[in-house]
């Protein structure tokens, strides 16, 4: 066998940094100095760009459909806002990590629920497990808060040294750095035999368990993984905004999620990210024209999308960019069309 | 003890009215394993139509509600023949993303036109208030919403069993290649019982303006409702969502009126339960679609 016809040989070479990505992150990097006056949407980007992350995780890689990720959202939400309400963890960043340790359990817990049974059963589940949280997040208001949510949450500078100011630029560096930091984490997960394994088993689980992969437990795992990323993304929330109400959990929240990543496409990372800014730039271009029925519009998008065909949409959209790339540096288009998925 | 009665006979009326909502969303996913998230969408439709008929044209509500179910047949046969049917044999993502999308149009588009708030349908005075029987409290309203579903069940279960078209639609659901092997026009068949099933669901919406409220949220509100139901009470036969929504029905009313703190997390819970035990549903066949 030569090594150009290896596995592992595609898989690494897949795996290797490119230079347009270098380069996507340069530009993400360069946006928070370039436009100081929005740091604020950017922040809110940022942290819906880490979450669509998280759902493409279980989507993308393992073909879970979920429809009740924003309970994952919440309990970090909620977590970090109770920790820093209560001055249990005042340092930020610790807070992050508990808060998302706080949605893994839940994850975890909940994941032997969505490994049994169907497509349909599985978007149930979730979506069963997201209203229950709600339900108990309003009916525990003497700890949550009730609709009102969490109020007069004041957080401690991050690492003792940088406080959080007014215009959201620490909030902005500090969520960009944790993104990247869990991009980083999630690129090498998603390359790694593991990552591969997972694809097997959303191609074919039958096959996949045939060739000796542990389904289930491949399945468990990564459903917390992605727990643990939506948790963080949730926390984000919470520490970047200093409130968590009861719509962290909502069903709008979640269903956004899926526009996110079925505009950026799923299976390669950087949907979620680049999903995030086409969709509240949409959201923001929709509701300056009808700002009470900007969701209308949202609708709108999501119907045309399933409707002309998520592949060939990211064909259209791929196309000028891989020509550019033909006429310029001479070879194979290296902006790859995303895999399809479930 | 006459309090468990009256609760147990306006948990009936829910679950029948329930059932009429979603009987049409078992047969979809049933026959064309669609998962339509839209579903309530036509319901809310039907239940404005009756509105508008009732409050602001004059006419009479027994009149209103056949035109219900007629507005909400018209408005799915149209969305079926014309987007629908291109997404049969997409994949579950798909279907839920697209049926999710004509959810918000939907919400949004009632909200501009009928504005955000709860509406409510004038009712005649036959129709208010409550009678004993034998110290249980009877509302009239709720006796009118059991007589009417119960009919309708026992109209749909002949259709189903007795039926040249009640045979086809079994063979169908049961096996779709093998039945239009067999000669039958299955997308016929669907069609036409996908806009019965918007229609029922029409006519349930009209129905539920008084006890589940009337909103432009209807549809988000309930969907979980209707996917507990046929989830639940799996897609094999109409006594299956039946059974399931005559359950939900009793145990909502029963766990709003008994612990009233716990609020929906009865329902939420029984159904994740459930669905862990069976999750082809109570009633469902074992085999896995």
């Amino acid at each position: 066998m030569n090594a150009s016809s290896d596995v592992g040989y595609h898989a690494q070479r897949r795996a290797r940094w490119h230079y347009g990505q270098a380069a996507f992150w340069l530009v993400v990097l360069a946006c928070g100095f370039l436009f100081p006056t929005r740091y604020l949407i950017m922040t809110d980007i940022l942290r819906l760009a880490l979450f669509a992350m998280s759902l493409d995780l279980v989507l993308g890689y393992a073909g879970i459909v979920s429809l009740g990720h924003a309970a994952f959202f919440g309990v970090g939400a909620y977590a970090a806002g109770l920790l820093a309400l209560h001055g249990i963890i005042n340092e930020p960043v610790l807070a992050l990590i508990a808060a998302g340790l706080a949605a893994m359990v839940l994850g975890f817990a909940t994941s032997f629920l969505v490994i049994r049974g169907v497509d349909l059963t599985r978007l149930m589940v979730t979506l069963g497990i997201a209203l229950l949280l709600e339900a108990l997040a309003e009916r525990f208001s003497n700890i949550t808060g009730g609709t009102d949510g969490l109020q007069g949450i004041e957080m401690q500078p991050i690492f003792g040294e940088i406080p959080f100011d007014m215009f959201g630029k620490a909030g902005f560096f500090y969520s960009l750095a944790v993104l990247f930091a869990l991009f980083l984490l999630a690129r090498r997960i998603v390359h790694s035999p593991f990552g591969l394994s997972l694809r097997a088993i959303k191609n074919n689980p039958l096959r996949a368990a045939a060739i000796g992969i542990p389904v289930n437990r491949r399945l468990i795992a990564i459903y917390t993984l992605a727990a643990f990323y939506a948790g963080i993304a949730g926390a984000l929330f919470t520490q970047t905004t200093a409130i968590a109400s009861l719509d962290v959990f909502a069903f709008e929240r979640s269903a956004d999620l899926m526009l996110v990543l079925v505009i950026g496409g799923t299976g390669y990372l950087y949907g979620g990210l680049i999903g995030a800014v086409i969709f509240r730039m949409l959201q923001e271009v929709f509701s300056t024209i009808t700002p009470q029925y900007w969701q209308f519009w949202i609708g709108l998008v999501l119907v045309v999308i399933v409707l002309v065909g998520r592949q060939r949409l990211h064909r259209w959209v791929l196309y000028v960019p891989n020509l550019i790339i033909k006429q310029v540096a001479g070879r194979k288009a290296v902006v790859a069309v995303p895999e399809s998925d479930a | 003890m006459t309090s468990i009665l009256t609760n147990l006979f306006d948990g009936v009326a829910y679950g029948m009215l329930l059932f009429v909502l979603a009987c049409g969303l078992a047969v979809t996913l049933g026959l064309m394993n669609f998962v339509n998230l839209a579903h309530g969408a036509f319901a809310m439709a039907g239940g404005y139509v009756c509105m508008v008929l009732v409050n602001r044209m004059g006419w009479p509500f027994f009149a209103a509600l056949p035109l219900a179910f007629v507005s909400a047949a018209a408005i799915g046969i149209a969305l079926e023949r014309t987007l629908y049917r291109h997404l049969y044999a997409r994949s579950h993502l798909d279907q839920v993303l697209f049926t999710i999308g004509l959810t918000f149009m939907s919400v949004a588009a009632v909200d501009y036109i009928q504005g955000s708030s709860r509406v409510f349908i004038n009712l005649p005075a036959a129709l208010q208030g409550q009678f004993d029987v034998f110290g249980v409290g009877i509302g009239r309203y709720r006796l009118m919403i059991i007589v009417i579903c119960g009919l309708l069940t026992i109209g749909l279960q002949m259709v189903l069993a007795r039926t040249r078209f009640g045979s086809r639609l079994r063979a169908a659901v049961d096996d779709p290649r093998a039945a239009s092997g067999l000669g039958i026009n299955v997308p016929q068949v669907f069609a036409f019982t996908f806009a019965f099933g918007c229609g029922l669901a029409g006519l349930g919406g009209a129905l539920s303006a008084e006890i589940l409220g009337l909103d432009p949220y209807f549809p988000l509100k309930f969907m979980i409702y209707f996917l507990i139901v046929v989830t639940v009470g799996g897609s094999s036969s109409i006594t299956g969502p039946f059974l399931a929504s005559l359950l939900l029905g009793i145990g909502d009313v029963a766990g709003k009126y008994y612990v009233p703190k716990m609020g929906p997390f009865v329902i939420y819970t029984m159904m994740i339960v459930i669905l862990i035990w069976r999750p082809n549903g109570l009633f469902g066949r074992t085999a896995a679609r």
